[in-house]
């Protein structure tokens, strides 16, 4: 694709931009990875102990401690984003903590905050989504793919 | 008077009488936080959204210009101006409470030098006695239209750049005490193809650099002649491109005496990446820091050059280059009586 738009530049606007990709700063991939190794990390621990939490100190089981666990997670997001602090971790943490649940609530939370100037059906309903959006709907279609791949290997696939 | 194909000389040399200049908390912790006349403590200006607050901003900046001018608001003749928001709102809705006039303009982050040449050219033909003229642009308003919610949590590139929250308007006239006008080169568009709207800075250079040299060329003058080349808004990256293109060209142009706003604006260590941008970028450093120099005689000779990068949220989304684009204008203390 990088190749087919290369292509439709004129030979000036291709040498400026290598001229340029040189003296661009690139982003610190590996350092990147690792923050965002640690920050998911960070972030998953602590749902792990809320759900052991639920376990230990709830009638919950391994099974249904997971419904708690996230509402728990998206609930300090949440705040964390109502705060102004979430934006600052994720300039961090960058994938590590836009992966996780909490990334998911920040990315509804902010939209939502963002947009309550424009009122509560245009603003609010009509925005809150707006980044969310594709995720739910990508998740839940490839969701559906996996599970018709699944059903047609166990019923004549004989898995 | 035309010069060349895009350079204008103003004969009569047109006064910036006087600057108004308002910015947000995060500026004022900044370089240059005692170059501006108001500082807010925080970006809200007390109103129910930012773009409320945007406007307010610009209302101020006004009302400032013309304090200390000592001019009420039916003497303002036009008031040219722009900023970032669709149909540029903040710009009209302020211009609502000034009354007088108005010509709106949309040059992205180059609007400040935009109307600042427009203003010279006005009132060099006598088409006015007072001009009011100046771009503004609010962080957060700024980045909800163009990027994502203020708050979203995503990791932003090191080429990325921060909008200014400022605002910097100029009050031009034929006649009175200030630097002058002395000639402006109008830019052209440069679209070297690039398409990541988190590297402006990359992505103006070109542009900053076409229109710097045609004024150079067209006004037939060494870059020594300046004392200070400001761009601005090219950050970290623009800057250091544009300089290695002016040392392929052959252009002369001394490092120390290159420099931008965006990079002035911020203290050391404030998290702006590559530097600042946005239309009030420009607007704030240059009428309230670089005049203030000029003033105080640090500076003679200064040639602004505000950069533009035109494009929109939907542009960028459909997969189209950046458009680019730097307006320069010169202004020059005025011999003996200014010192």
């Amino acid at each position: 694709m990088s190749n087919k738009k290369k292509k439709k530049l004129t030979p000036v606007q291709q040498e400026y931009q290598a001229f340029q990709d040189q003296r661009e700063t690139k982003r610190p991939v590996f350092k990147n990875c690792m923050k965002a190794f640690l920050t998911g990390g960070i972030i998953c621990l602590i749902g792990q102990a809320i759900q052991t939490f639920y376990i230990y100190f709830f009638d919950f089981t391994d099974q249904t401690a997971g419904n708690p666990t996230v509402a728990t997670l998206i609930f300090i997001s949440m705040l964390f984003t109502g705060f102004g602090v979430y934006d600052r971790i994720a300039q961090f943490g960058g994938a590590g903590s836009a992966v996780p649940v909490t990334g998911f609530g920040n990315a509804v939370i902010s939209a939502a905050i963002e947009h309550r100037t424009e009122g509560f059906v245009l603003g609010v309903g009509g925005n809150m989504f707006k980044l969310a959006g594709s995720v739910i709907l990508f998740g839940v279609f490839s969701a559906f793919v996996i599970a018709t791949i699944k059903t047609i290997l166990i019923t004549w696939g004989g898995l | 008077m035309l010069t060349g194909h895009r350079t204008w000389i103003f004969d009569k040399k047109p006064v910036i009488i006087s600057t108004g200049t308002v910015v947000g908390p995060f500026e004022g912790k900044g370089n240059l936080a005692r170059d501006f006349d108001l500082i807010h403590g925080e970006i809200w200006l007390n109103q129910d959204s930012f773009e409320k607050a945007h406007q307010v901003m610009l209302e101020e900046a006004c009302q400032k210009a013309m304090e200390k001018a000592n001019l009420q608001k039916d003497q303002i003749q036009f008031f040219l101006g722009g900023d970032l928001i669709n149909q540029i709102t903040p710009t009209s809705f302020a211009t609502r409470t000034l009354g007088s006039p108005y010509l709106g303009l949309f040059g992205a982050c180059s609007t400040s030098m935009e109307g600042l040449a427009l203003s010279a050219f006005l009132v060099n033909y006598n088409g006015a006695k007072y001009i009011l003229t100046g771009a503004s642009s609010h962080n957060a308003a700024v980045e909800k239209q163009f990027r994502y919610p203020t708050e979203y949590g995503g990791q932003k590139p090191p080429t990325a750049q921060w909008t200014v929250t400022g605002t910097g308007v100029a009050l031009v006239s034929p006649m009175g005490k200030g630097p002058q006008v002395t000639s402006a080169t109008i830019g052209r568009i440069v679209d070297m193809g690039l398409t990541d709207p988190f590297n402006m800075g990359g992505a103006m250079a070109p542009a900053a650099v076409d229109t710097i040299e045609a004024h150079l060329k067209e006004r037939n003058v060494d870059p020594s002649y300046y004392d200070l080349i400001v761009t601005g808004d090219l950050g970290h990256i623009g800057r250091e491109v544009s300089l290695d293109l002016f040392k392929k060209h052959g252009t002369p142009i001394k490092e120390e005496n290159y420099q931008d706003c965006g990079l002035l604006i911020y203290r050391e260590g404030q998290p702006v990446l590559a530097g600042a941008s946005g239309a009030g970028c420009s607007a704030s450093v240059v009428y309230g820091h670089i005049l203030n120099r000029m003033k105080k005689g640090e500076l003679n000779r200064v040639l602004v050059v505000a950069t533009g990068a035109l494009l929109s949220p939907l542009s960028f989304q459909q997969k189209e280059s950046i458009p680019c684009i730097a307006h320069a204008v010169s202004i020059e203390n005025g011999g003996e009586e200014q010192v």
